[in-house]
Order: C-alpha cells, then sequence, then structure tokens
C-alpha cells in the first residue's frame, strides 16, 4: 500500500505511520500458532472495557451526582429512561464480566510462566491496570448510594486510617468527617474521568510491551528463536487475521454467557447487585450482613481473617502487593507449568481453589469456623509467594521442546 | 547545528538550575488541588451538640441518636449487667482504659460513663467504622459461645462489653469511643459538649 506513492494510503503513509503501524501490531505480529482457551481472556478484557466505557458515559447522562439525587436517579434510569434498564445492566453486569476476564488472564499468566524475563513490565504495566480497575469498580459501586455503597466506603476509606496521620488522610479522602455528599461527587469526577483514563493509558503500555517481547504461549518456548529464510517466526503466525478470526468465535460464546446473565440474573444472586444496597444510604445504621461485592471477596477475606486492624490492612496489602514481585519469585529454569516440577504444578491448582474459596468467605457473615477457614487459606495464598523461590529452584523440571506443541 | 564550542557544563547547570525552580513551582500549584480535597468551611460547621431525652430508654434497653453524622447509642443497664463488667477483664484488650483517647478523663472507670447506668458512645467501630449491633442478652452466639452481652460489629466481627470495651481476638484494636457529654438534666444528655469546652 505504501509502495503507491500516489495513493491516498501513500499520502497519510508520508505523513503519519498508518500503515506501519498496523503491520507493526496486527498483520505482522507474528503470534505463536499454539494459544489455547485461556489466551481469550486479554482481548476479551478490551472487550469489557469498551462496553463499560460506552454505557458508563451513557450513564451519566441520565445521573446525578449528590447524596439527595442519586439513589432516586438510579431508580429513575431503572424505571422511567427508555431502554434505562438495559444500559444500566450491560454497565453492573459488565464489571462482573470483566473482573472474571482479568481474573481469568491472570491466571493464564501463572500457568505459562508469561511474566518471566523478558515480560517482567508487562506483567508489572497488567498489575498497575488491576490495582486501577480495583479503584475503578470499588468508587463505582458508591455511585447509586444504597446501603452497601456507603457502608462498602465508609470500610474501604477506613482502611487508610492505619497509616501515619491516618484521621487526616481519610478525612482528605472523604471531604468530610464522615461518608458524605462531598465524598459521592468526588468519587463521581475520579469513576468517570480520572481512572479510566489512566487505565486506557496503562492498556496501551501493556500491549506496546507485548509486542515489543512478543506473546509467549502453553509451551514456554521462544517462537523468535527458530525463523525461516524471511525472518519469519516458524510457530508464528500473523494476528491478523488468524487471531483476529479466532477471537471472534470466543467474543461470541462470551457474550452469549454476558446476555444470559444480563438478561436472567442481574443481580447475580446479591453477589453483583447485593440486596441491602436497593435500600437509600443510611448513616446511622449497618446492614445486618455486610460484604462486598465477589470481586473484592478474595482480599476482604484476608483483611477479616487477621483479628487486628493494622495487621489485618497490612495483610490485606500484601496480597495485592506480593503479585507485583511475583517475576522474581519464580525461581524456575522453565516457563509453563506443562514443564515445572511437581510441587509448582500441585500448588498451583491448591491456589487457584484456594483463590475462589476466598472469594466466596469474603461474601460470607464472620463466623467462629469460617474465620479459621480463612486463617487457613490465607497461610495457602502467602506460602505460594513466600515458598517459591525455594520449591521453583529445588524441584525437577522436564526438558522444554524446541518447538510449539500442538496448534494448527 | 554545529556542537562545537558548547559548554556543556553550563548547558547541565541552565536545565537543572530551570527544571528545580519548575519542580517547585509545581509543588505549589499542587497545594490549591490537594487542599481542596478537605472538608469545606461547610461541612466544618455541620458539627453542633446534639440533645437526646434519656428518660424513654427503659432498662436493658438502647436508643441511637445522630451527631455530626454519626450513630451515637445510649442504652441503659441494669445492675445485673454492671455486676459483670468487672469479671470480664482477663478477656479484654484494653479492661482499663489505657488509652486515653477513646474516652474523657470522666468516663475513664470501668463503666466508661458519667453515671453508671447511662452509657453515651459512639456506635462507630473502632476498626473500620461499621455500626456495631446492640446485643445485650448473654446467651451463646455464633460469634461468641459464652457471650456476656454487648455489641457485636456485623462487618469483621468485632465484640464489644457492655461498657464498649473490645474483646481479645476482635480485629478492632480499640475500644468504643466515648464522646464528650454531659448531662443538662436528669433526663436530657448534650453530645459534643461537656464542662470542658463549654
Amino acid at each position: 500500500m505504501s509502495n503507491n506513492k500516489n495513493s491516498l494510503m501513500g499520502w497519510i503513509d508520508d505523513r503519519l505511520p498508518v500503515t506501519q503501524t498496523y503491520e507493526k501490531h496486527m498483520s505482522k505480529y507474528y503470534a505463536p500458532k499454539n494459544f489455547n482457551f485461556w489466551y481469550f481472556f486479554g482481548v476479551l478484557s478490551m472487550l469489557m472495557l469498551a462496553n463499560q466505557i460506552l454505557t458508563g458515559i451513557w450513564l451519566t447522562m441520565q445521573f446525578t451526582p449528590s447524596a439527595e439525587a442519586a439513589f432516586a436517579s438510579v431508580e429513575y434510569i431503572m424505571r422511567d429512561v427508555e431502554w434505562g434498564w438495559l444500559i444500566r445492566y450491560m454497565h453492573s453486569t459488565g464489571a462482573t464480566f470483566f473482573f472474571i476476564a482479568v481474573y481469568l488472564h491472570m491466571m493464564r499468566a501463572l500457568l505459562y510462566g508469561s511474566y518471566q524475563k523478558p515480560r517482567e513490565l508487562i506483567w508489572i504495566f497488567g498489575m498497575l491496570i488491576y490495582l486501577a480497575l480495583m479503584a475503578e469498580a470499588f468508587m463505582g459501586y458508591v455511585l447509586p448510594w444504597g446501603q452497601m455503597s456507603y457502608w462498602g466506603a465508609q470500610v474501604i476509606i477506613s482502611l487508610f486510617s492505619v497509616l501515619p496521620y491516618g484521621d487526616l488522610l481519610t478525612e482528605w479522602i472523604r471531604g468530610d468527617f464522615l461518608i458524605s455528599g462531598a465524598t459521592l461527587n468526588r468519587f463521581f469526577a475520579l469513576h468517570v474521568i480520572a481512572v479510566p483514563l489512566v487505565i486506557v493509558m496503562l492498556v496501551v503500555v501493556h500491549l506496546l510491551a507485548l509486542h515489543e517481547v512478543g506473546s509467549n504461549n502453553p509451551d514456554g518456548v521462544d517462537i523468535k528463536k527458530l525463523k525461516d529464510e524471511n525472518g519469519k517466526p516458524l510457530d508464528g503466525v500473523p494476528f491478523h487475521p488468524y487471531y483476529t478470526v479466532h477471537d471472534m468465535v470466543g467474543i461470541v460464546v462470551f457474550l452469549m454467557v454476558f446476555c444470559t446473565v444480563l438478561f436472567f440474573f442481574p443481580e447475580g444472586g446479591g453477589f453483583m447487585l447485593e440486596y441491602a444496597n436497593f435500600e437509600p444510604a443510611n448513616g446511622l445504621k449497618t446492614p445486618e450482613h455486610i460484604a462486598p461485592v465477589w470481586y473484592f471477596g478474595a482480599f476482604y477475606a484476608i483483611l477479616r481473617a487477621v483479628p487486628d486492624k493494622l495487621l489485618g490492612v497490612a495483610a490485606m496489602g500484601g496480597a495485592i502487593a506480593v503479585l507485583f514481585v511475583l517475576p522474581w519469585l519464580d525461581r524456575s529454569p522453565v516457563r509453563s507449568w506443562r514443564y515445572k516440577g511437581w510441587i509448582s504444578k500441585i500448588y498451583l491448582v491448591i491456589f487457584g481453589i484456594n483463590f475462589v474459596l476466598l472469594t466466596w468467605l469474603g461474601t460470607q457473615p464472620a463466623t467462629e469456623t469460617l474465620t479459621l477457614v480463612a486463617q487457613v487459606a490465607s497461610v495457602i495464598y502467602f506460602g505460594f509467594f513466600i515458598g517459591m523461590p525455594f520449591y521453583t529452584r529445588m524441584e525437577k523440571t522436564k526438558p522444554v521442546p524446541e518447538r510449539v506443541t500442538g496448534g494448527h | 547545528m554545529s556542537q562545537d564550542g558548547v559548554n556543556k557544563g553550563r548547558r547541565t547547570l541552565l536545565v537543572g538550575a530551570t527544571s528545580a525552580v519548575g519542580a517547585v513551582g509545581a509543588g505549589f500549584l499542587a497545594v490549591p488541588f490537594v487542599g481542596s480535597w478537605m472538608p469545606s468551611e461547610k461541612a466544618k460547621a455541620a458539627g453542633a451538640p446534639a440533645k437526646i431525652d434519656v428518660s424513654k430508654v427503659g432498662a436493658g434497653a438502647m436508643v441511637t441518636a445522630e451527631w455530626r453524622g454519626k450513630p451515637v447509642y445510649v442504652a441503659r443497664r441494669t445492675d445485673e449487667m454492671l455486676g459483670k463488667l468487672e469479671g470480664l477483664a482477663g478477656r479484654l484488650k484494653d479492661p482499663d482504659n489505657a488509652n486515653k483517647e477513646q474516652q474523657p478523663d470522666y468516663a475513664d472507670n470501668v463503666y466508661r460513663s458519667r453515671k453508671p447506668e447511662l452509657i453515651v458512645v459512639l456506635g462507630v467501630c473502632t476498626h473500620l467504622g461499621c455500626a456495631p449491633k446492640y446485643h445485650p442478652e448473654v446467651k451463646p452466639e455464633p460469634f461468641d459461645p459464652n457471650w456476656q452481652g454487648g455489641w457485636f460489629c456485623p462487618c469483621h466481627g468485632s465484640r464489644f462489653d457492655l461498657s464498649g470495651r473490645v474483646f481479645s481476638g476482635s480485629p478492632a484494636s480499640d475500644n468504643l469511643v466515648i464522646p464528650p457529654y454531659m448531662y443538662e438534666d436528669d433526663n436530657v444528655v448534650i453530645v459534643g459538649v461537656d464542662e470542658e469546652t463549654a
């Protein structure tokens, strides 16, 4: 295209590198040919990001960010605005499916060692996206100004009170001596402008870093080592058209599940839209049972498991922080769990199940038995990371093949 | 452009000095942006004292009032309830009010109140700020088989006795806060002022 200097494309390419960029990231970006099911969740996360931005913009057109009017304006969207119920449910269900896609995307990285050298920065930018996403989801949940919005905000903002000058810091975050309209208003600004901008910029950097070093694959084999006479990786296929078409299948199946939940279970049995949130915020009465929405459950369970305020918050923060240093904890000579030793394999499966268990525990009331279970599960969670430098070094790994296995 | 005769030292100094002045300027510019997040004058003015009529609080019962947007609990304890408080010391994190910030001096006693029977306490859990629930009955509870009555926080399971003192094993580390208060007469309590501040 760009060879023809007289074409429109040639004219543009002389002024803006459109064709060059398209080739670098799409038609001449060689991805390993053996991608499996787990490799759908990156593009699905982006799909959900697009869904959140689109439906979010439409929601701001009807929502009123004030303590007096927020709850009623959400009811107005649900009952009086044409298609308002659909747009709002797309947004609330989208949040859940965004987190499902992101958690599975992260699990994929754990399975195939996609965080290992030379992909440490991809992982770190991914973690920053996850952190921003948690802030985004938390502030979004405050906006409908129901009981859970209010008391969830009360608990999460109080987490900062363990830091030095904690009382001053929490007053600064709330903009008041208690959660109030001032808090709601600033969370609205952060939720619709500041954090989405940060997330989009981080996604761009995440992808630029990925395309610089190339995609990992289920075998953890470096496909750039073996190239044909034209310099193309033997085990690589161009992202477009091969993976764009391939991803469409995943997108269709994912959207079928998404729409089933959206139309038939929009409240997600109280895990996505909690029943206490159908009651307007009341600062004098905490609901009988307060729990975060499901995607924060695991970290909330760790917070509750520790019978001390400072240590509990430290454990919760540590549970997220330890993920950042994961690339330096894994000392295994191989990437993929297919070739790692049995300790890594078994612990990885246990870690996955344990994370689901913690997530469930975080949504349940704190009884003595469940607190004990949460304590054991927290130890398993941290053991996975703390033990990693040791068990990945001692265990016997299998030889990694030269070429990828499977694929078409 | 020719690089000959460039004084690199001077260039580094000028770039460094300009950047440093710019950084200081950015620091000053941050002040209004950071400052605008602090509670506004309107929010500061909204903290008037609250009057509570305590004559209708029956023995063993509790009412919730509002002060500065926060719940204030007023509970009238029976002699039987008061009698149990001394014996709980071994199960509490801070039985002797060692943390002086949690109560005014006049509430620095085992009952944590001016008059033994009537406790005025902020219904804000010292863990993460939920409103603890009143469970006055002495009976085995799911959260404590040996429950002697008090407050239980539904958020993270912190337990407090009928003086608002935190039990060991709770995620909260401090006793519930006793706000400044005084009696206007036998039946009316004013929360937010006492002899010192009035």
